[in-house]
Protein backbone atom coordinates (compact mmCIF):
# COMPACT_ATOMS: atom_id res chain seq x y z
CA UNK A 1 0.00 0.00 0.00
CA UNK A 2 2.74 2.05 0.89
CA UNK A 3 4.76 1.67 -2.03
CA UNK A 4 1.76 2.22 -4.01
CA UNK A 5 0.83 5.39 -2.94
CA UNK A 6 5.32 6.26 -3.13
CA UNK A 7 4.93 5.66 -6.76
CA UNK A 8 1.69 7.01 -6.97
CA UNK A 9 3.48 10.71 -5.46
CA UNK A 10 6.32 10.08 -7.93
CA UNK A 11 4.23 9.91 -11.04
CA UNK A 12 2.78 13.02 -9.89
CA UNK A 13 5.96 14.87 -9.82
CA UNK A 14 7.27 13.28 -12.90
CA UNK A 15 4.01 14.46 -14.73
CA UNK A 16 4.51 18.04 -13.35
CA UNK A 17 8.15 18.02 -13.92
CA UNK A 18 7.64 17.17 -17.90
CA UNK A 19 4.72 19.67 -18.11
CA UNK A 20 6.83 22.34 -17.24
CA UNK A 21 9.86 21.61 -19.35
CA UNK A 22 7.66 21.64 -22.11
CA UNK A 23 5.92 25.20 -21.34
CA UNK A 24 9.29 26.77 -20.70
CA UNK A 25 11.89 24.69 -22.84
CA UNK A 26 11.59 24.12 -27.00
CA UNK A 27 13.86 21.81 -26.65
CA UNK A 28 12.33 19.84 -24.36
CA UNK A 29 8.79 20.21 -26.24
CA UNK A 30 10.29 19.13 -29.62
CA UNK A 31 11.64 15.93 -27.14
CA UNK A 32 8.46 15.11 -26.02
CA UNK A 33 5.88 16.33 -28.88
CA UNK A 34 8.15 16.23 -31.68
CA UNK A 35 9.33 18.47 -34.70
CA UNK A 36 5.62 20.67 -35.63
CA UNK A 37 5.04 18.31 -39.27
CA UNK A 38 6.68 15.18 -37.92
CA UNK A 39 3.95 14.07 -35.86
CA UNK A 40 1.19 11.82 -37.52
CA UNK A 41 -1.64 13.54 -36.50
CA UNK A 42 -0.37 16.53 -38.03
CA UNK A 43 -1.10 17.65 -41.59
CA UNK A 44 2.09 17.38 -43.74
CA UNK A 45 2.88 19.54 -47.01
CA UNK A 46 5.21 17.93 -50.25
CA UNK A 47 6.14 14.24 -50.25
CA UNK A 48 7.24 12.06 -53.15
CA UNK A 49 6.23 12.94 -56.45
CA UNK A 50 7.54 12.07 -60.16
CA UNK A 51 7.41 14.49 -62.48
CA UNK A 52 8.02 15.55 -66.26
CA UNK A 53 9.91 19.17 -66.50
CA UNK A 54 9.62 21.52 -69.06
CA UNK A 55 12.58 19.58 -71.05
CA UNK A 56 10.94 16.32 -71.09
CA UNK A 57 13.20 14.99 -68.42
CA UNK A 58 11.63 12.50 -65.86
CA UNK A 59 12.61 14.18 -62.22
CA UNK A 60 11.64 13.87 -58.99
CA UNK A 61 11.63 15.00 -55.34
CA UNK A 62 15.33 13.43 -55.02
CA UNK A 63 15.91 16.07 -57.64
CA UNK A 64 14.92 18.81 -55.61
CA UNK A 65 16.97 17.86 -52.44
CA UNK A 66 19.75 20.35 -51.20
CA UNK A 67 18.54 23.29 -52.02
CA UNK A 68 15.34 24.78 -50.40
CA UNK A 69 12.82 24.94 -52.75
CA UNK A 70 9.74 27.18 -54.12
CA UNK A 71 6.51 25.63 -55.84
CA UNK A 72 3.52 26.89 -57.16
CA UNK A 73 0.80 25.48 -59.00
CA UNK A 74 -1.55 26.66 -62.05
CA UNK A 75 -1.79 26.43 -65.88
CA UNK A 76 -1.36 28.37 -68.94
CA UNK A 77 -4.72 28.98 -69.60
CA UNK A 78 -4.89 31.49 -67.13
CA UNK A 79 -5.08 35.08 -67.80
CA UNK A 80 -4.20 36.91 -64.33
CA UNK A 81 -2.78 34.75 -61.30
CA UNK A 82 -0.60 32.55 -63.12
CA UNK A 83 1.09 35.09 -65.57
CA UNK A 84 1.30 37.35 -62.48
CA UNK A 85 2.89 35.00 -60.44
CA UNK A 86 5.21 33.94 -62.38
CA UNK A 87 6.50 37.27 -62.90
CA UNK A 88 6.44 38.21 -59.46
CA UNK A 89 8.84 35.29 -58.97
CA UNK A 90 10.97 36.08 -61.78
CA UNK A 91 11.47 39.61 -60.01
CA UNK A 92 12.13 38.48 -56.80
CA UNK A 93 14.80 35.96 -57.94
CA UNK A 94 16.48 38.98 -59.90
CA UNK A 95 16.70 40.77 -57.12
CA UNK A 96 18.11 38.17 -55.10
CA UNK A 97 21.26 38.17 -57.58
CA UNK A 98 23.31 34.83 -57.56
CA UNK A 99 21.27 33.81 -54.57
CA UNK A 100 18.50 33.00 -56.64
CA UNK A 101 20.96 30.12 -57.32
CA UNK A 102 20.58 28.68 -54.28
CA UNK A 103 16.99 27.55 -54.58
CA UNK A 104 14.93 25.57 -56.83
CA UNK A 105 11.68 27.22 -58.03
CA UNK A 106 8.98 25.00 -60.13
CA UNK A 107 5.77 25.86 -61.49
CA UNK A 108 3.62 23.33 -61.64
CA UNK A 109 0.49 22.40 -63.60
CA UNK A 110 -2.35 21.67 -62.57
CA UNK A 111 -4.11 20.80 -66.18
CA UNK A 112 -1.96 18.20 -67.44
CA UNK A 113 -4.02 17.48 -70.29
CA UNK A 114 -3.36 20.57 -71.90
CA UNK A 115 -0.06 21.37 -70.36
CA UNK A 116 2.36 19.24 -72.25
CA UNK A 117 5.66 19.82 -71.53
CA UNK A 118 6.40 21.54 -74.39
CA UNK A 119 3.87 24.06 -73.92
CA UNK A 120 4.99 24.52 -70.69
CA UNK A 121 8.48 25.17 -71.85
CA UNK A 122 7.11 27.72 -74.27
CA UNK A 123 4.82 29.42 -71.61
CA UNK A 124 7.50 29.71 -69.32
CA UNK A 125 10.71 31.31 -71.58
CA UNK A 126 10.02 34.72 -70.73
CA UNK A 127 10.79 34.40 -67.34
CA UNK A 128 13.39 33.51 -64.75
CA UNK A 129 15.14 30.90 -66.64
CA UNK A 130 16.00 29.40 -63.12
CA UNK A 131 11.86 28.53 -63.12
CA UNK A 132 11.18 24.65 -63.82
CA UNK A 133 7.91 23.76 -65.32
CA UNK A 134 6.47 20.14 -64.50
CA UNK A 135 3.95 18.73 -65.85
CA UNK A 136 3.56 15.18 -66.05
CA UNK A 137 0.12 12.40 -66.62
CA UNK A 138 -2.72 13.62 -64.71
CA UNK A 139 -2.01 10.64 -62.30
CA UNK A 140 1.47 11.66 -61.58
CA UNK A 141 -0.15 15.75 -61.05
CA UNK A 142 -2.52 14.66 -59.04
CA UNK A 143 -0.54 12.55 -57.10
CA UNK A 144 1.40 15.59 -56.31
CA UNK A 145 -0.95 18.17 -55.75
CA UNK A 146 -2.64 15.83 -53.05
CA UNK A 147 0.87 15.62 -51.60
CA UNK A 148 1.05 19.34 -51.41
CA UNK A 149 -2.41 19.82 -50.22
CA UNK A 150 -3.49 21.79 -53.66
CA UNK A 151 -7.27 22.03 -54.21
CA UNK A 152 -7.74 22.15 -57.75
CA UNK A 153 -11.22 21.88 -59.76
CA UNK A 154 -11.94 21.81 -63.62
CA UNK A 155 -14.74 24.09 -64.26
CA UNK A 156 -16.19 22.95 -67.54
CA UNK A 157 -17.62 26.39 -69.74
CA UNK A 158 -20.23 26.12 -72.54
CA UNK A 159 -18.14 25.63 -75.24
CA UNK A 160 -16.70 22.53 -74.31
CA UNK A 161 -13.33 24.55 -72.97
CA UNK A 162 -12.71 24.44 -69.64
CA UNK A 163 -11.08 26.69 -66.57
CA UNK A 164 -9.53 25.46 -63.71
CA UNK A 165 -10.17 26.75 -60.04
CA UNK A 166 -6.62 26.12 -58.03
CA UNK A 167 -4.89 26.75 -54.98
CA UNK A 168 -2.61 30.05 -55.26
CA UNK A 169 -0.43 29.64 -52.42
CA UNK A 170 3.43 29.58 -53.24
CA UNK A 171 4.89 26.62 -50.79
CA UNK A 172 8.39 27.42 -49.51
CA UNK A 173 10.36 24.12 -48.42
CA UNK A 174 13.71 23.37 -47.18
CA UNK A 175 16.97 21.66 -48.49
CA UNK A 176 15.47 18.53 -46.85
CA UNK A 177 12.18 18.79 -49.00
CA UNK A 178 10.05 20.30 -45.18
CA UNK A 179 7.29 22.49 -45.58
CA UNK A 180 8.16 25.77 -43.78
CA UNK A 181 5.90 27.89 -45.15
CA UNK A 182 4.03 30.23 -47.84
CA UNK A 183 3.66 33.54 -49.82
CA UNK A 184 0.17 34.07 -49.80
CA UNK A 185 -1.50 35.20 -53.33
CA UNK A 186 -1.04 39.43 -53.19
CA UNK A 187 1.29 39.06 -50.04
CA UNK A 188 3.67 42.11 -50.35
CA UNK A 189 6.53 42.60 -52.52
CA UNK A 190 9.09 42.86 -49.45
CA UNK A 191 7.70 40.39 -47.29
CA UNK A 192 7.61 37.71 -50.04
CA UNK A 193 11.27 38.68 -50.88
CA UNK A 194 12.14 38.82 -46.97
CA UNK A 195 10.64 34.98 -46.98
CA UNK A 196 12.63 33.66 -49.86
CA UNK A 197 16.02 35.54 -48.16
CA UNK A 198 15.36 33.46 -44.90
CA UNK A 199 14.89 30.68 -47.00
CA UNK A 200 18.33 31.07 -48.96
CA UNK A 201 19.94 31.66 -45.68
CA UNK A 202 18.09 29.01 -43.96
CA UNK A 203 20.07 26.50 -46.35
CA UNK A 204 23.48 28.56 -45.36
CA UNK A 205 23.83 27.77 -41.95
CA UNK B 1 -26.29 45.04 -53.03
CA UNK B 2 -22.84 43.78 -52.90
CA UNK B 3 -22.27 44.85 -56.57
CA UNK B 4 -22.88 48.32 -55.82
CA UNK B 5 -21.77 48.70 -52.43
CA UNK B 6 -18.02 47.47 -54.41
CA UNK B 7 -18.78 49.86 -57.18
CA UNK B 8 -19.00 52.66 -54.65
CA UNK B 9 -15.49 51.18 -53.03
CA UNK B 10 -13.47 51.60 -56.69
CA UNK B 11 -15.40 54.67 -57.51
CA UNK B 12 -13.76 56.49 -54.11
CA UNK B 13 -10.88 54.97 -53.93
CA UNK B 14 -9.53 55.55 -58.12
CA UNK B 15 -7.12 58.53 -58.39
CA UNK B 16 -9.04 61.80 -60.19
CA UNK B 17 -6.21 62.16 -62.84
CA UNK B 18 -5.15 59.24 -65.18
CA UNK B 19 -1.37 58.79 -65.83
CA UNK B 20 0.09 59.97 -68.57
CA UNK B 21 -0.59 57.94 -72.46
CA UNK B 22 -4.16 57.20 -70.62
CA UNK B 23 -6.95 56.80 -73.68
CA UNK B 24 -10.48 57.34 -73.16
CA UNK B 25 -13.49 56.41 -74.96
CA UNK B 26 -16.98 57.81 -74.62
CA UNK B 27 -19.86 56.09 -75.41
CA UNK B 28 -23.08 57.84 -74.12
CA UNK B 29 -22.80 58.54 -70.89
CA UNK B 30 -20.33 55.87 -70.24
CA UNK B 31 -16.57 57.01 -70.24
CA UNK B 32 -14.23 53.71 -70.92
CA UNK B 33 -10.72 54.64 -69.56
CA UNK B 34 -7.85 53.25 -70.60
CA UNK B 35 -8.00 49.55 -71.87
CA UNK B 36 -4.87 47.49 -71.35
CA UNK B 37 -4.06 44.03 -71.35
CA UNK B 38 -0.22 42.10 -70.92
CA UNK B 39 1.91 40.82 -73.12
CA UNK B 40 1.33 36.89 -73.85
CA UNK B 41 3.75 34.11 -73.08
CA UNK B 42 4.45 31.86 -76.07
CA UNK B 43 2.02 29.31 -76.56
CA UNK B 44 -0.53 31.02 -74.34
CA UNK B 45 -3.98 31.16 -75.73
CA UNK B 46 -5.67 32.99 -72.93
CA UNK B 47 -5.28 36.87 -71.84
CA UNK B 48 -6.76 39.06 -69.56
CA UNK B 49 -8.01 42.58 -70.09
CA UNK B 50 -8.21 45.11 -67.80
CA UNK B 51 -10.15 49.01 -68.09
CA UNK B 52 -12.26 51.57 -66.15
CA UNK B 53 -16.17 51.94 -66.98
CA UNK B 54 -17.76 54.97 -65.80
CA UNK B 55 -21.41 55.76 -66.04
CA UNK B 56 -22.27 59.70 -65.37
CA UNK B 57 -25.66 59.02 -66.68
CA UNK B 58 -29.30 58.36 -64.56
CA UNK B 59 -29.79 54.40 -65.50
CA UNK B 60 -27.07 51.75 -64.87
CA UNK B 61 -25.88 49.88 -67.78
CA UNK B 62 -24.24 46.57 -68.32
CA UNK B 63 -21.03 45.20 -70.27
CA UNK B 64 -22.45 42.22 -71.72
CA UNK B 65 -19.68 41.21 -73.77
CA UNK B 66 -16.66 41.91 -75.38
CA UNK B 67 -15.32 40.76 -79.50
CA UNK B 68 -11.79 40.75 -81.05
CA UNK B 69 -10.72 39.64 -84.38
CA UNK B 70 -7.93 38.44 -82.48
CA UNK B 71 -9.77 36.15 -80.01
CA UNK B 72 -11.96 33.72 -81.01
CA UNK B 73 -14.12 34.90 -77.61
CA UNK B 74 -14.36 37.10 -75.29
CA UNK B 75 -15.98 37.26 -71.82
CA UNK B 76 -16.54 39.24 -68.64
CA UNK B 77 -15.07 37.42 -65.73
CA UNK B 78 -14.71 37.78 -61.85
CA UNK B 79 -12.05 36.19 -60.18
CA UNK B 80 -12.08 35.88 -56.43
CA UNK B 81 -9.66 34.43 -53.97
CA UNK B 82 -11.45 31.81 -51.43
CA UNK B 83 -9.17 31.18 -49.15
CA UNK B 84 -5.98 30.53 -51.06
CA UNK B 85 -7.93 29.20 -53.93
CA UNK B 86 -8.21 31.15 -57.02
CA UNK B 87 -11.59 30.94 -58.61
CA UNK B 88 -13.00 32.32 -62.03
CA UNK B 89 -16.10 32.33 -63.18
CA UNK B 90 -18.11 34.24 -66.27
CA UNK B 91 -20.82 36.79 -65.55
CA UNK B 92 -23.57 35.08 -67.06
CA UNK B 93 -25.08 38.12 -67.42
CA UNK B 94 -22.65 40.47 -67.64
CA UNK B 95 -21.05 43.56 -65.69
CA UNK B 96 -23.08 45.76 -64.60
CA UNK B 97 -22.37 49.47 -64.23
CA UNK B 98 -24.43 51.38 -62.09
CA UNK B 99 -25.80 54.81 -62.70
CA UNK B 100 -22.74 57.29 -61.05
CA UNK B 101 -20.79 54.57 -60.73
CA UNK B 102 -17.23 53.54 -61.67
CA UNK B 103 -16.27 49.96 -62.39
CA UNK B 104 -12.58 49.21 -62.52
CA UNK B 105 -11.76 46.10 -64.64
CA UNK B 106 -8.02 45.25 -63.11
CA UNK B 107 -6.20 42.27 -62.13
CA UNK B 108 -7.35 40.09 -58.98
CA UNK B 109 -10.72 41.22 -60.00
CA UNK B 110 -13.21 41.85 -62.60
CA UNK B 111 -11.30 41.02 -65.96
CA UNK B 112 -12.20 40.63 -69.69
CA UNK B 113 -10.74 37.19 -70.53
CA UNK B 114 -9.63 36.74 -74.17
CA UNK B 115 -10.14 33.15 -75.58
CA UNK B 116 -8.76 31.60 -78.14
CA UNK B 117 -6.21 33.69 -79.08
CA UNK B 118 -3.81 32.14 -82.06
CA UNK B 119 -1.78 35.24 -82.41
CA UNK B 120 -0.51 35.73 -78.56
CA UNK B 121 -0.65 39.86 -77.83
CA UNK B 122 3.12 41.34 -77.83
CA UNK B 123 4.16 44.15 -75.52
CA UNK B 124 3.98 47.56 -77.21
CA UNK B 125 1.16 46.71 -79.93
CA UNK B 126 -2.75 48.19 -79.75
CA UNK B 127 -5.37 45.18 -79.47
CA UNK B 128 -8.97 45.46 -81.06
CA UNK B 129 -11.76 44.74 -79.37
CA UNK B 130 -15.26 46.22 -79.32
CA UNK B 131 -17.30 46.28 -75.91
CA UNK B 132 -20.96 45.37 -76.05
CA UNK B 133 -23.04 47.16 -73.83
CA UNK B 134 -26.86 46.31 -72.96
CA UNK B 135 -27.77 50.27 -72.92
CA UNK B 136 -24.31 51.92 -74.58
CA UNK B 137 -24.37 49.15 -77.93
CA UNK B 138 -20.84 48.88 -79.04
CA UNK B 139 -17.55 50.54 -78.39
CA UNK B 140 -14.94 50.24 -80.61
CA UNK B 141 -11.75 50.67 -78.46
CA UNK B 142 -7.99 49.48 -78.52
CA UNK B 143 -6.11 47.79 -75.61
CA UNK B 144 -2.60 48.86 -75.16
CA UNK B 145 -0.39 45.92 -74.06
CA UNK B 146 2.18 45.96 -71.08
CA UNK B 147 5.26 43.63 -70.63
CA UNK B 148 4.08 39.87 -69.39
CA UNK B 149 2.93 39.76 -66.27
CA UNK B 150 2.60 43.38 -65.48
CA UNK B 151 0.36 44.37 -62.70
CA UNK B 152 -0.06 48.18 -64.51
CA UNK B 153 -1.39 49.58 -67.67
CA UNK B 154 1.82 50.65 -69.96
CA UNK B 155 3.67 54.20 -69.45
CA UNK B 156 1.70 54.65 -66.03
CA UNK B 157 3.91 57.08 -63.99
CA UNK B 158 6.61 55.40 -61.27
CA UNK B 159 6.31 51.84 -63.30
CA UNK B 160 9.84 50.29 -63.06
CA UNK B 161 9.54 47.34 -65.31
Amino acid sequence: MRAIRWTAWLLVVLVAGITIAVLVSDDAREAVLGTPGDGPGIASVGGPFEMVDHTGETVTEADFLGKPSVYFFGFTHCPDVCPTTLYEMSTYLGELGEDADKLNVAFVTVDPQRDTPQVMSDYISPFDPRIVGLSGSPEQVEAMTKAWRVYSRRVDQEDGEYTMDHTATVFLMDANGRFVGTIAYGEADDIALGKLERLVEGSAS
Amino acid sequence: MRKYILAAVFAAILPVAGPAGAHDYKAGDLTIGHPWTRAMPPGAKVGGGFLVITNDGDTADTLLAVTSPRADRGEVHEMAMDGGVMKMRELETGLEIPAGATVELKPGGYHIMFMGVTDGFKEGERVPAVLVFEKSGEVAVEFSTSPVGAKDMPHKHGQTN
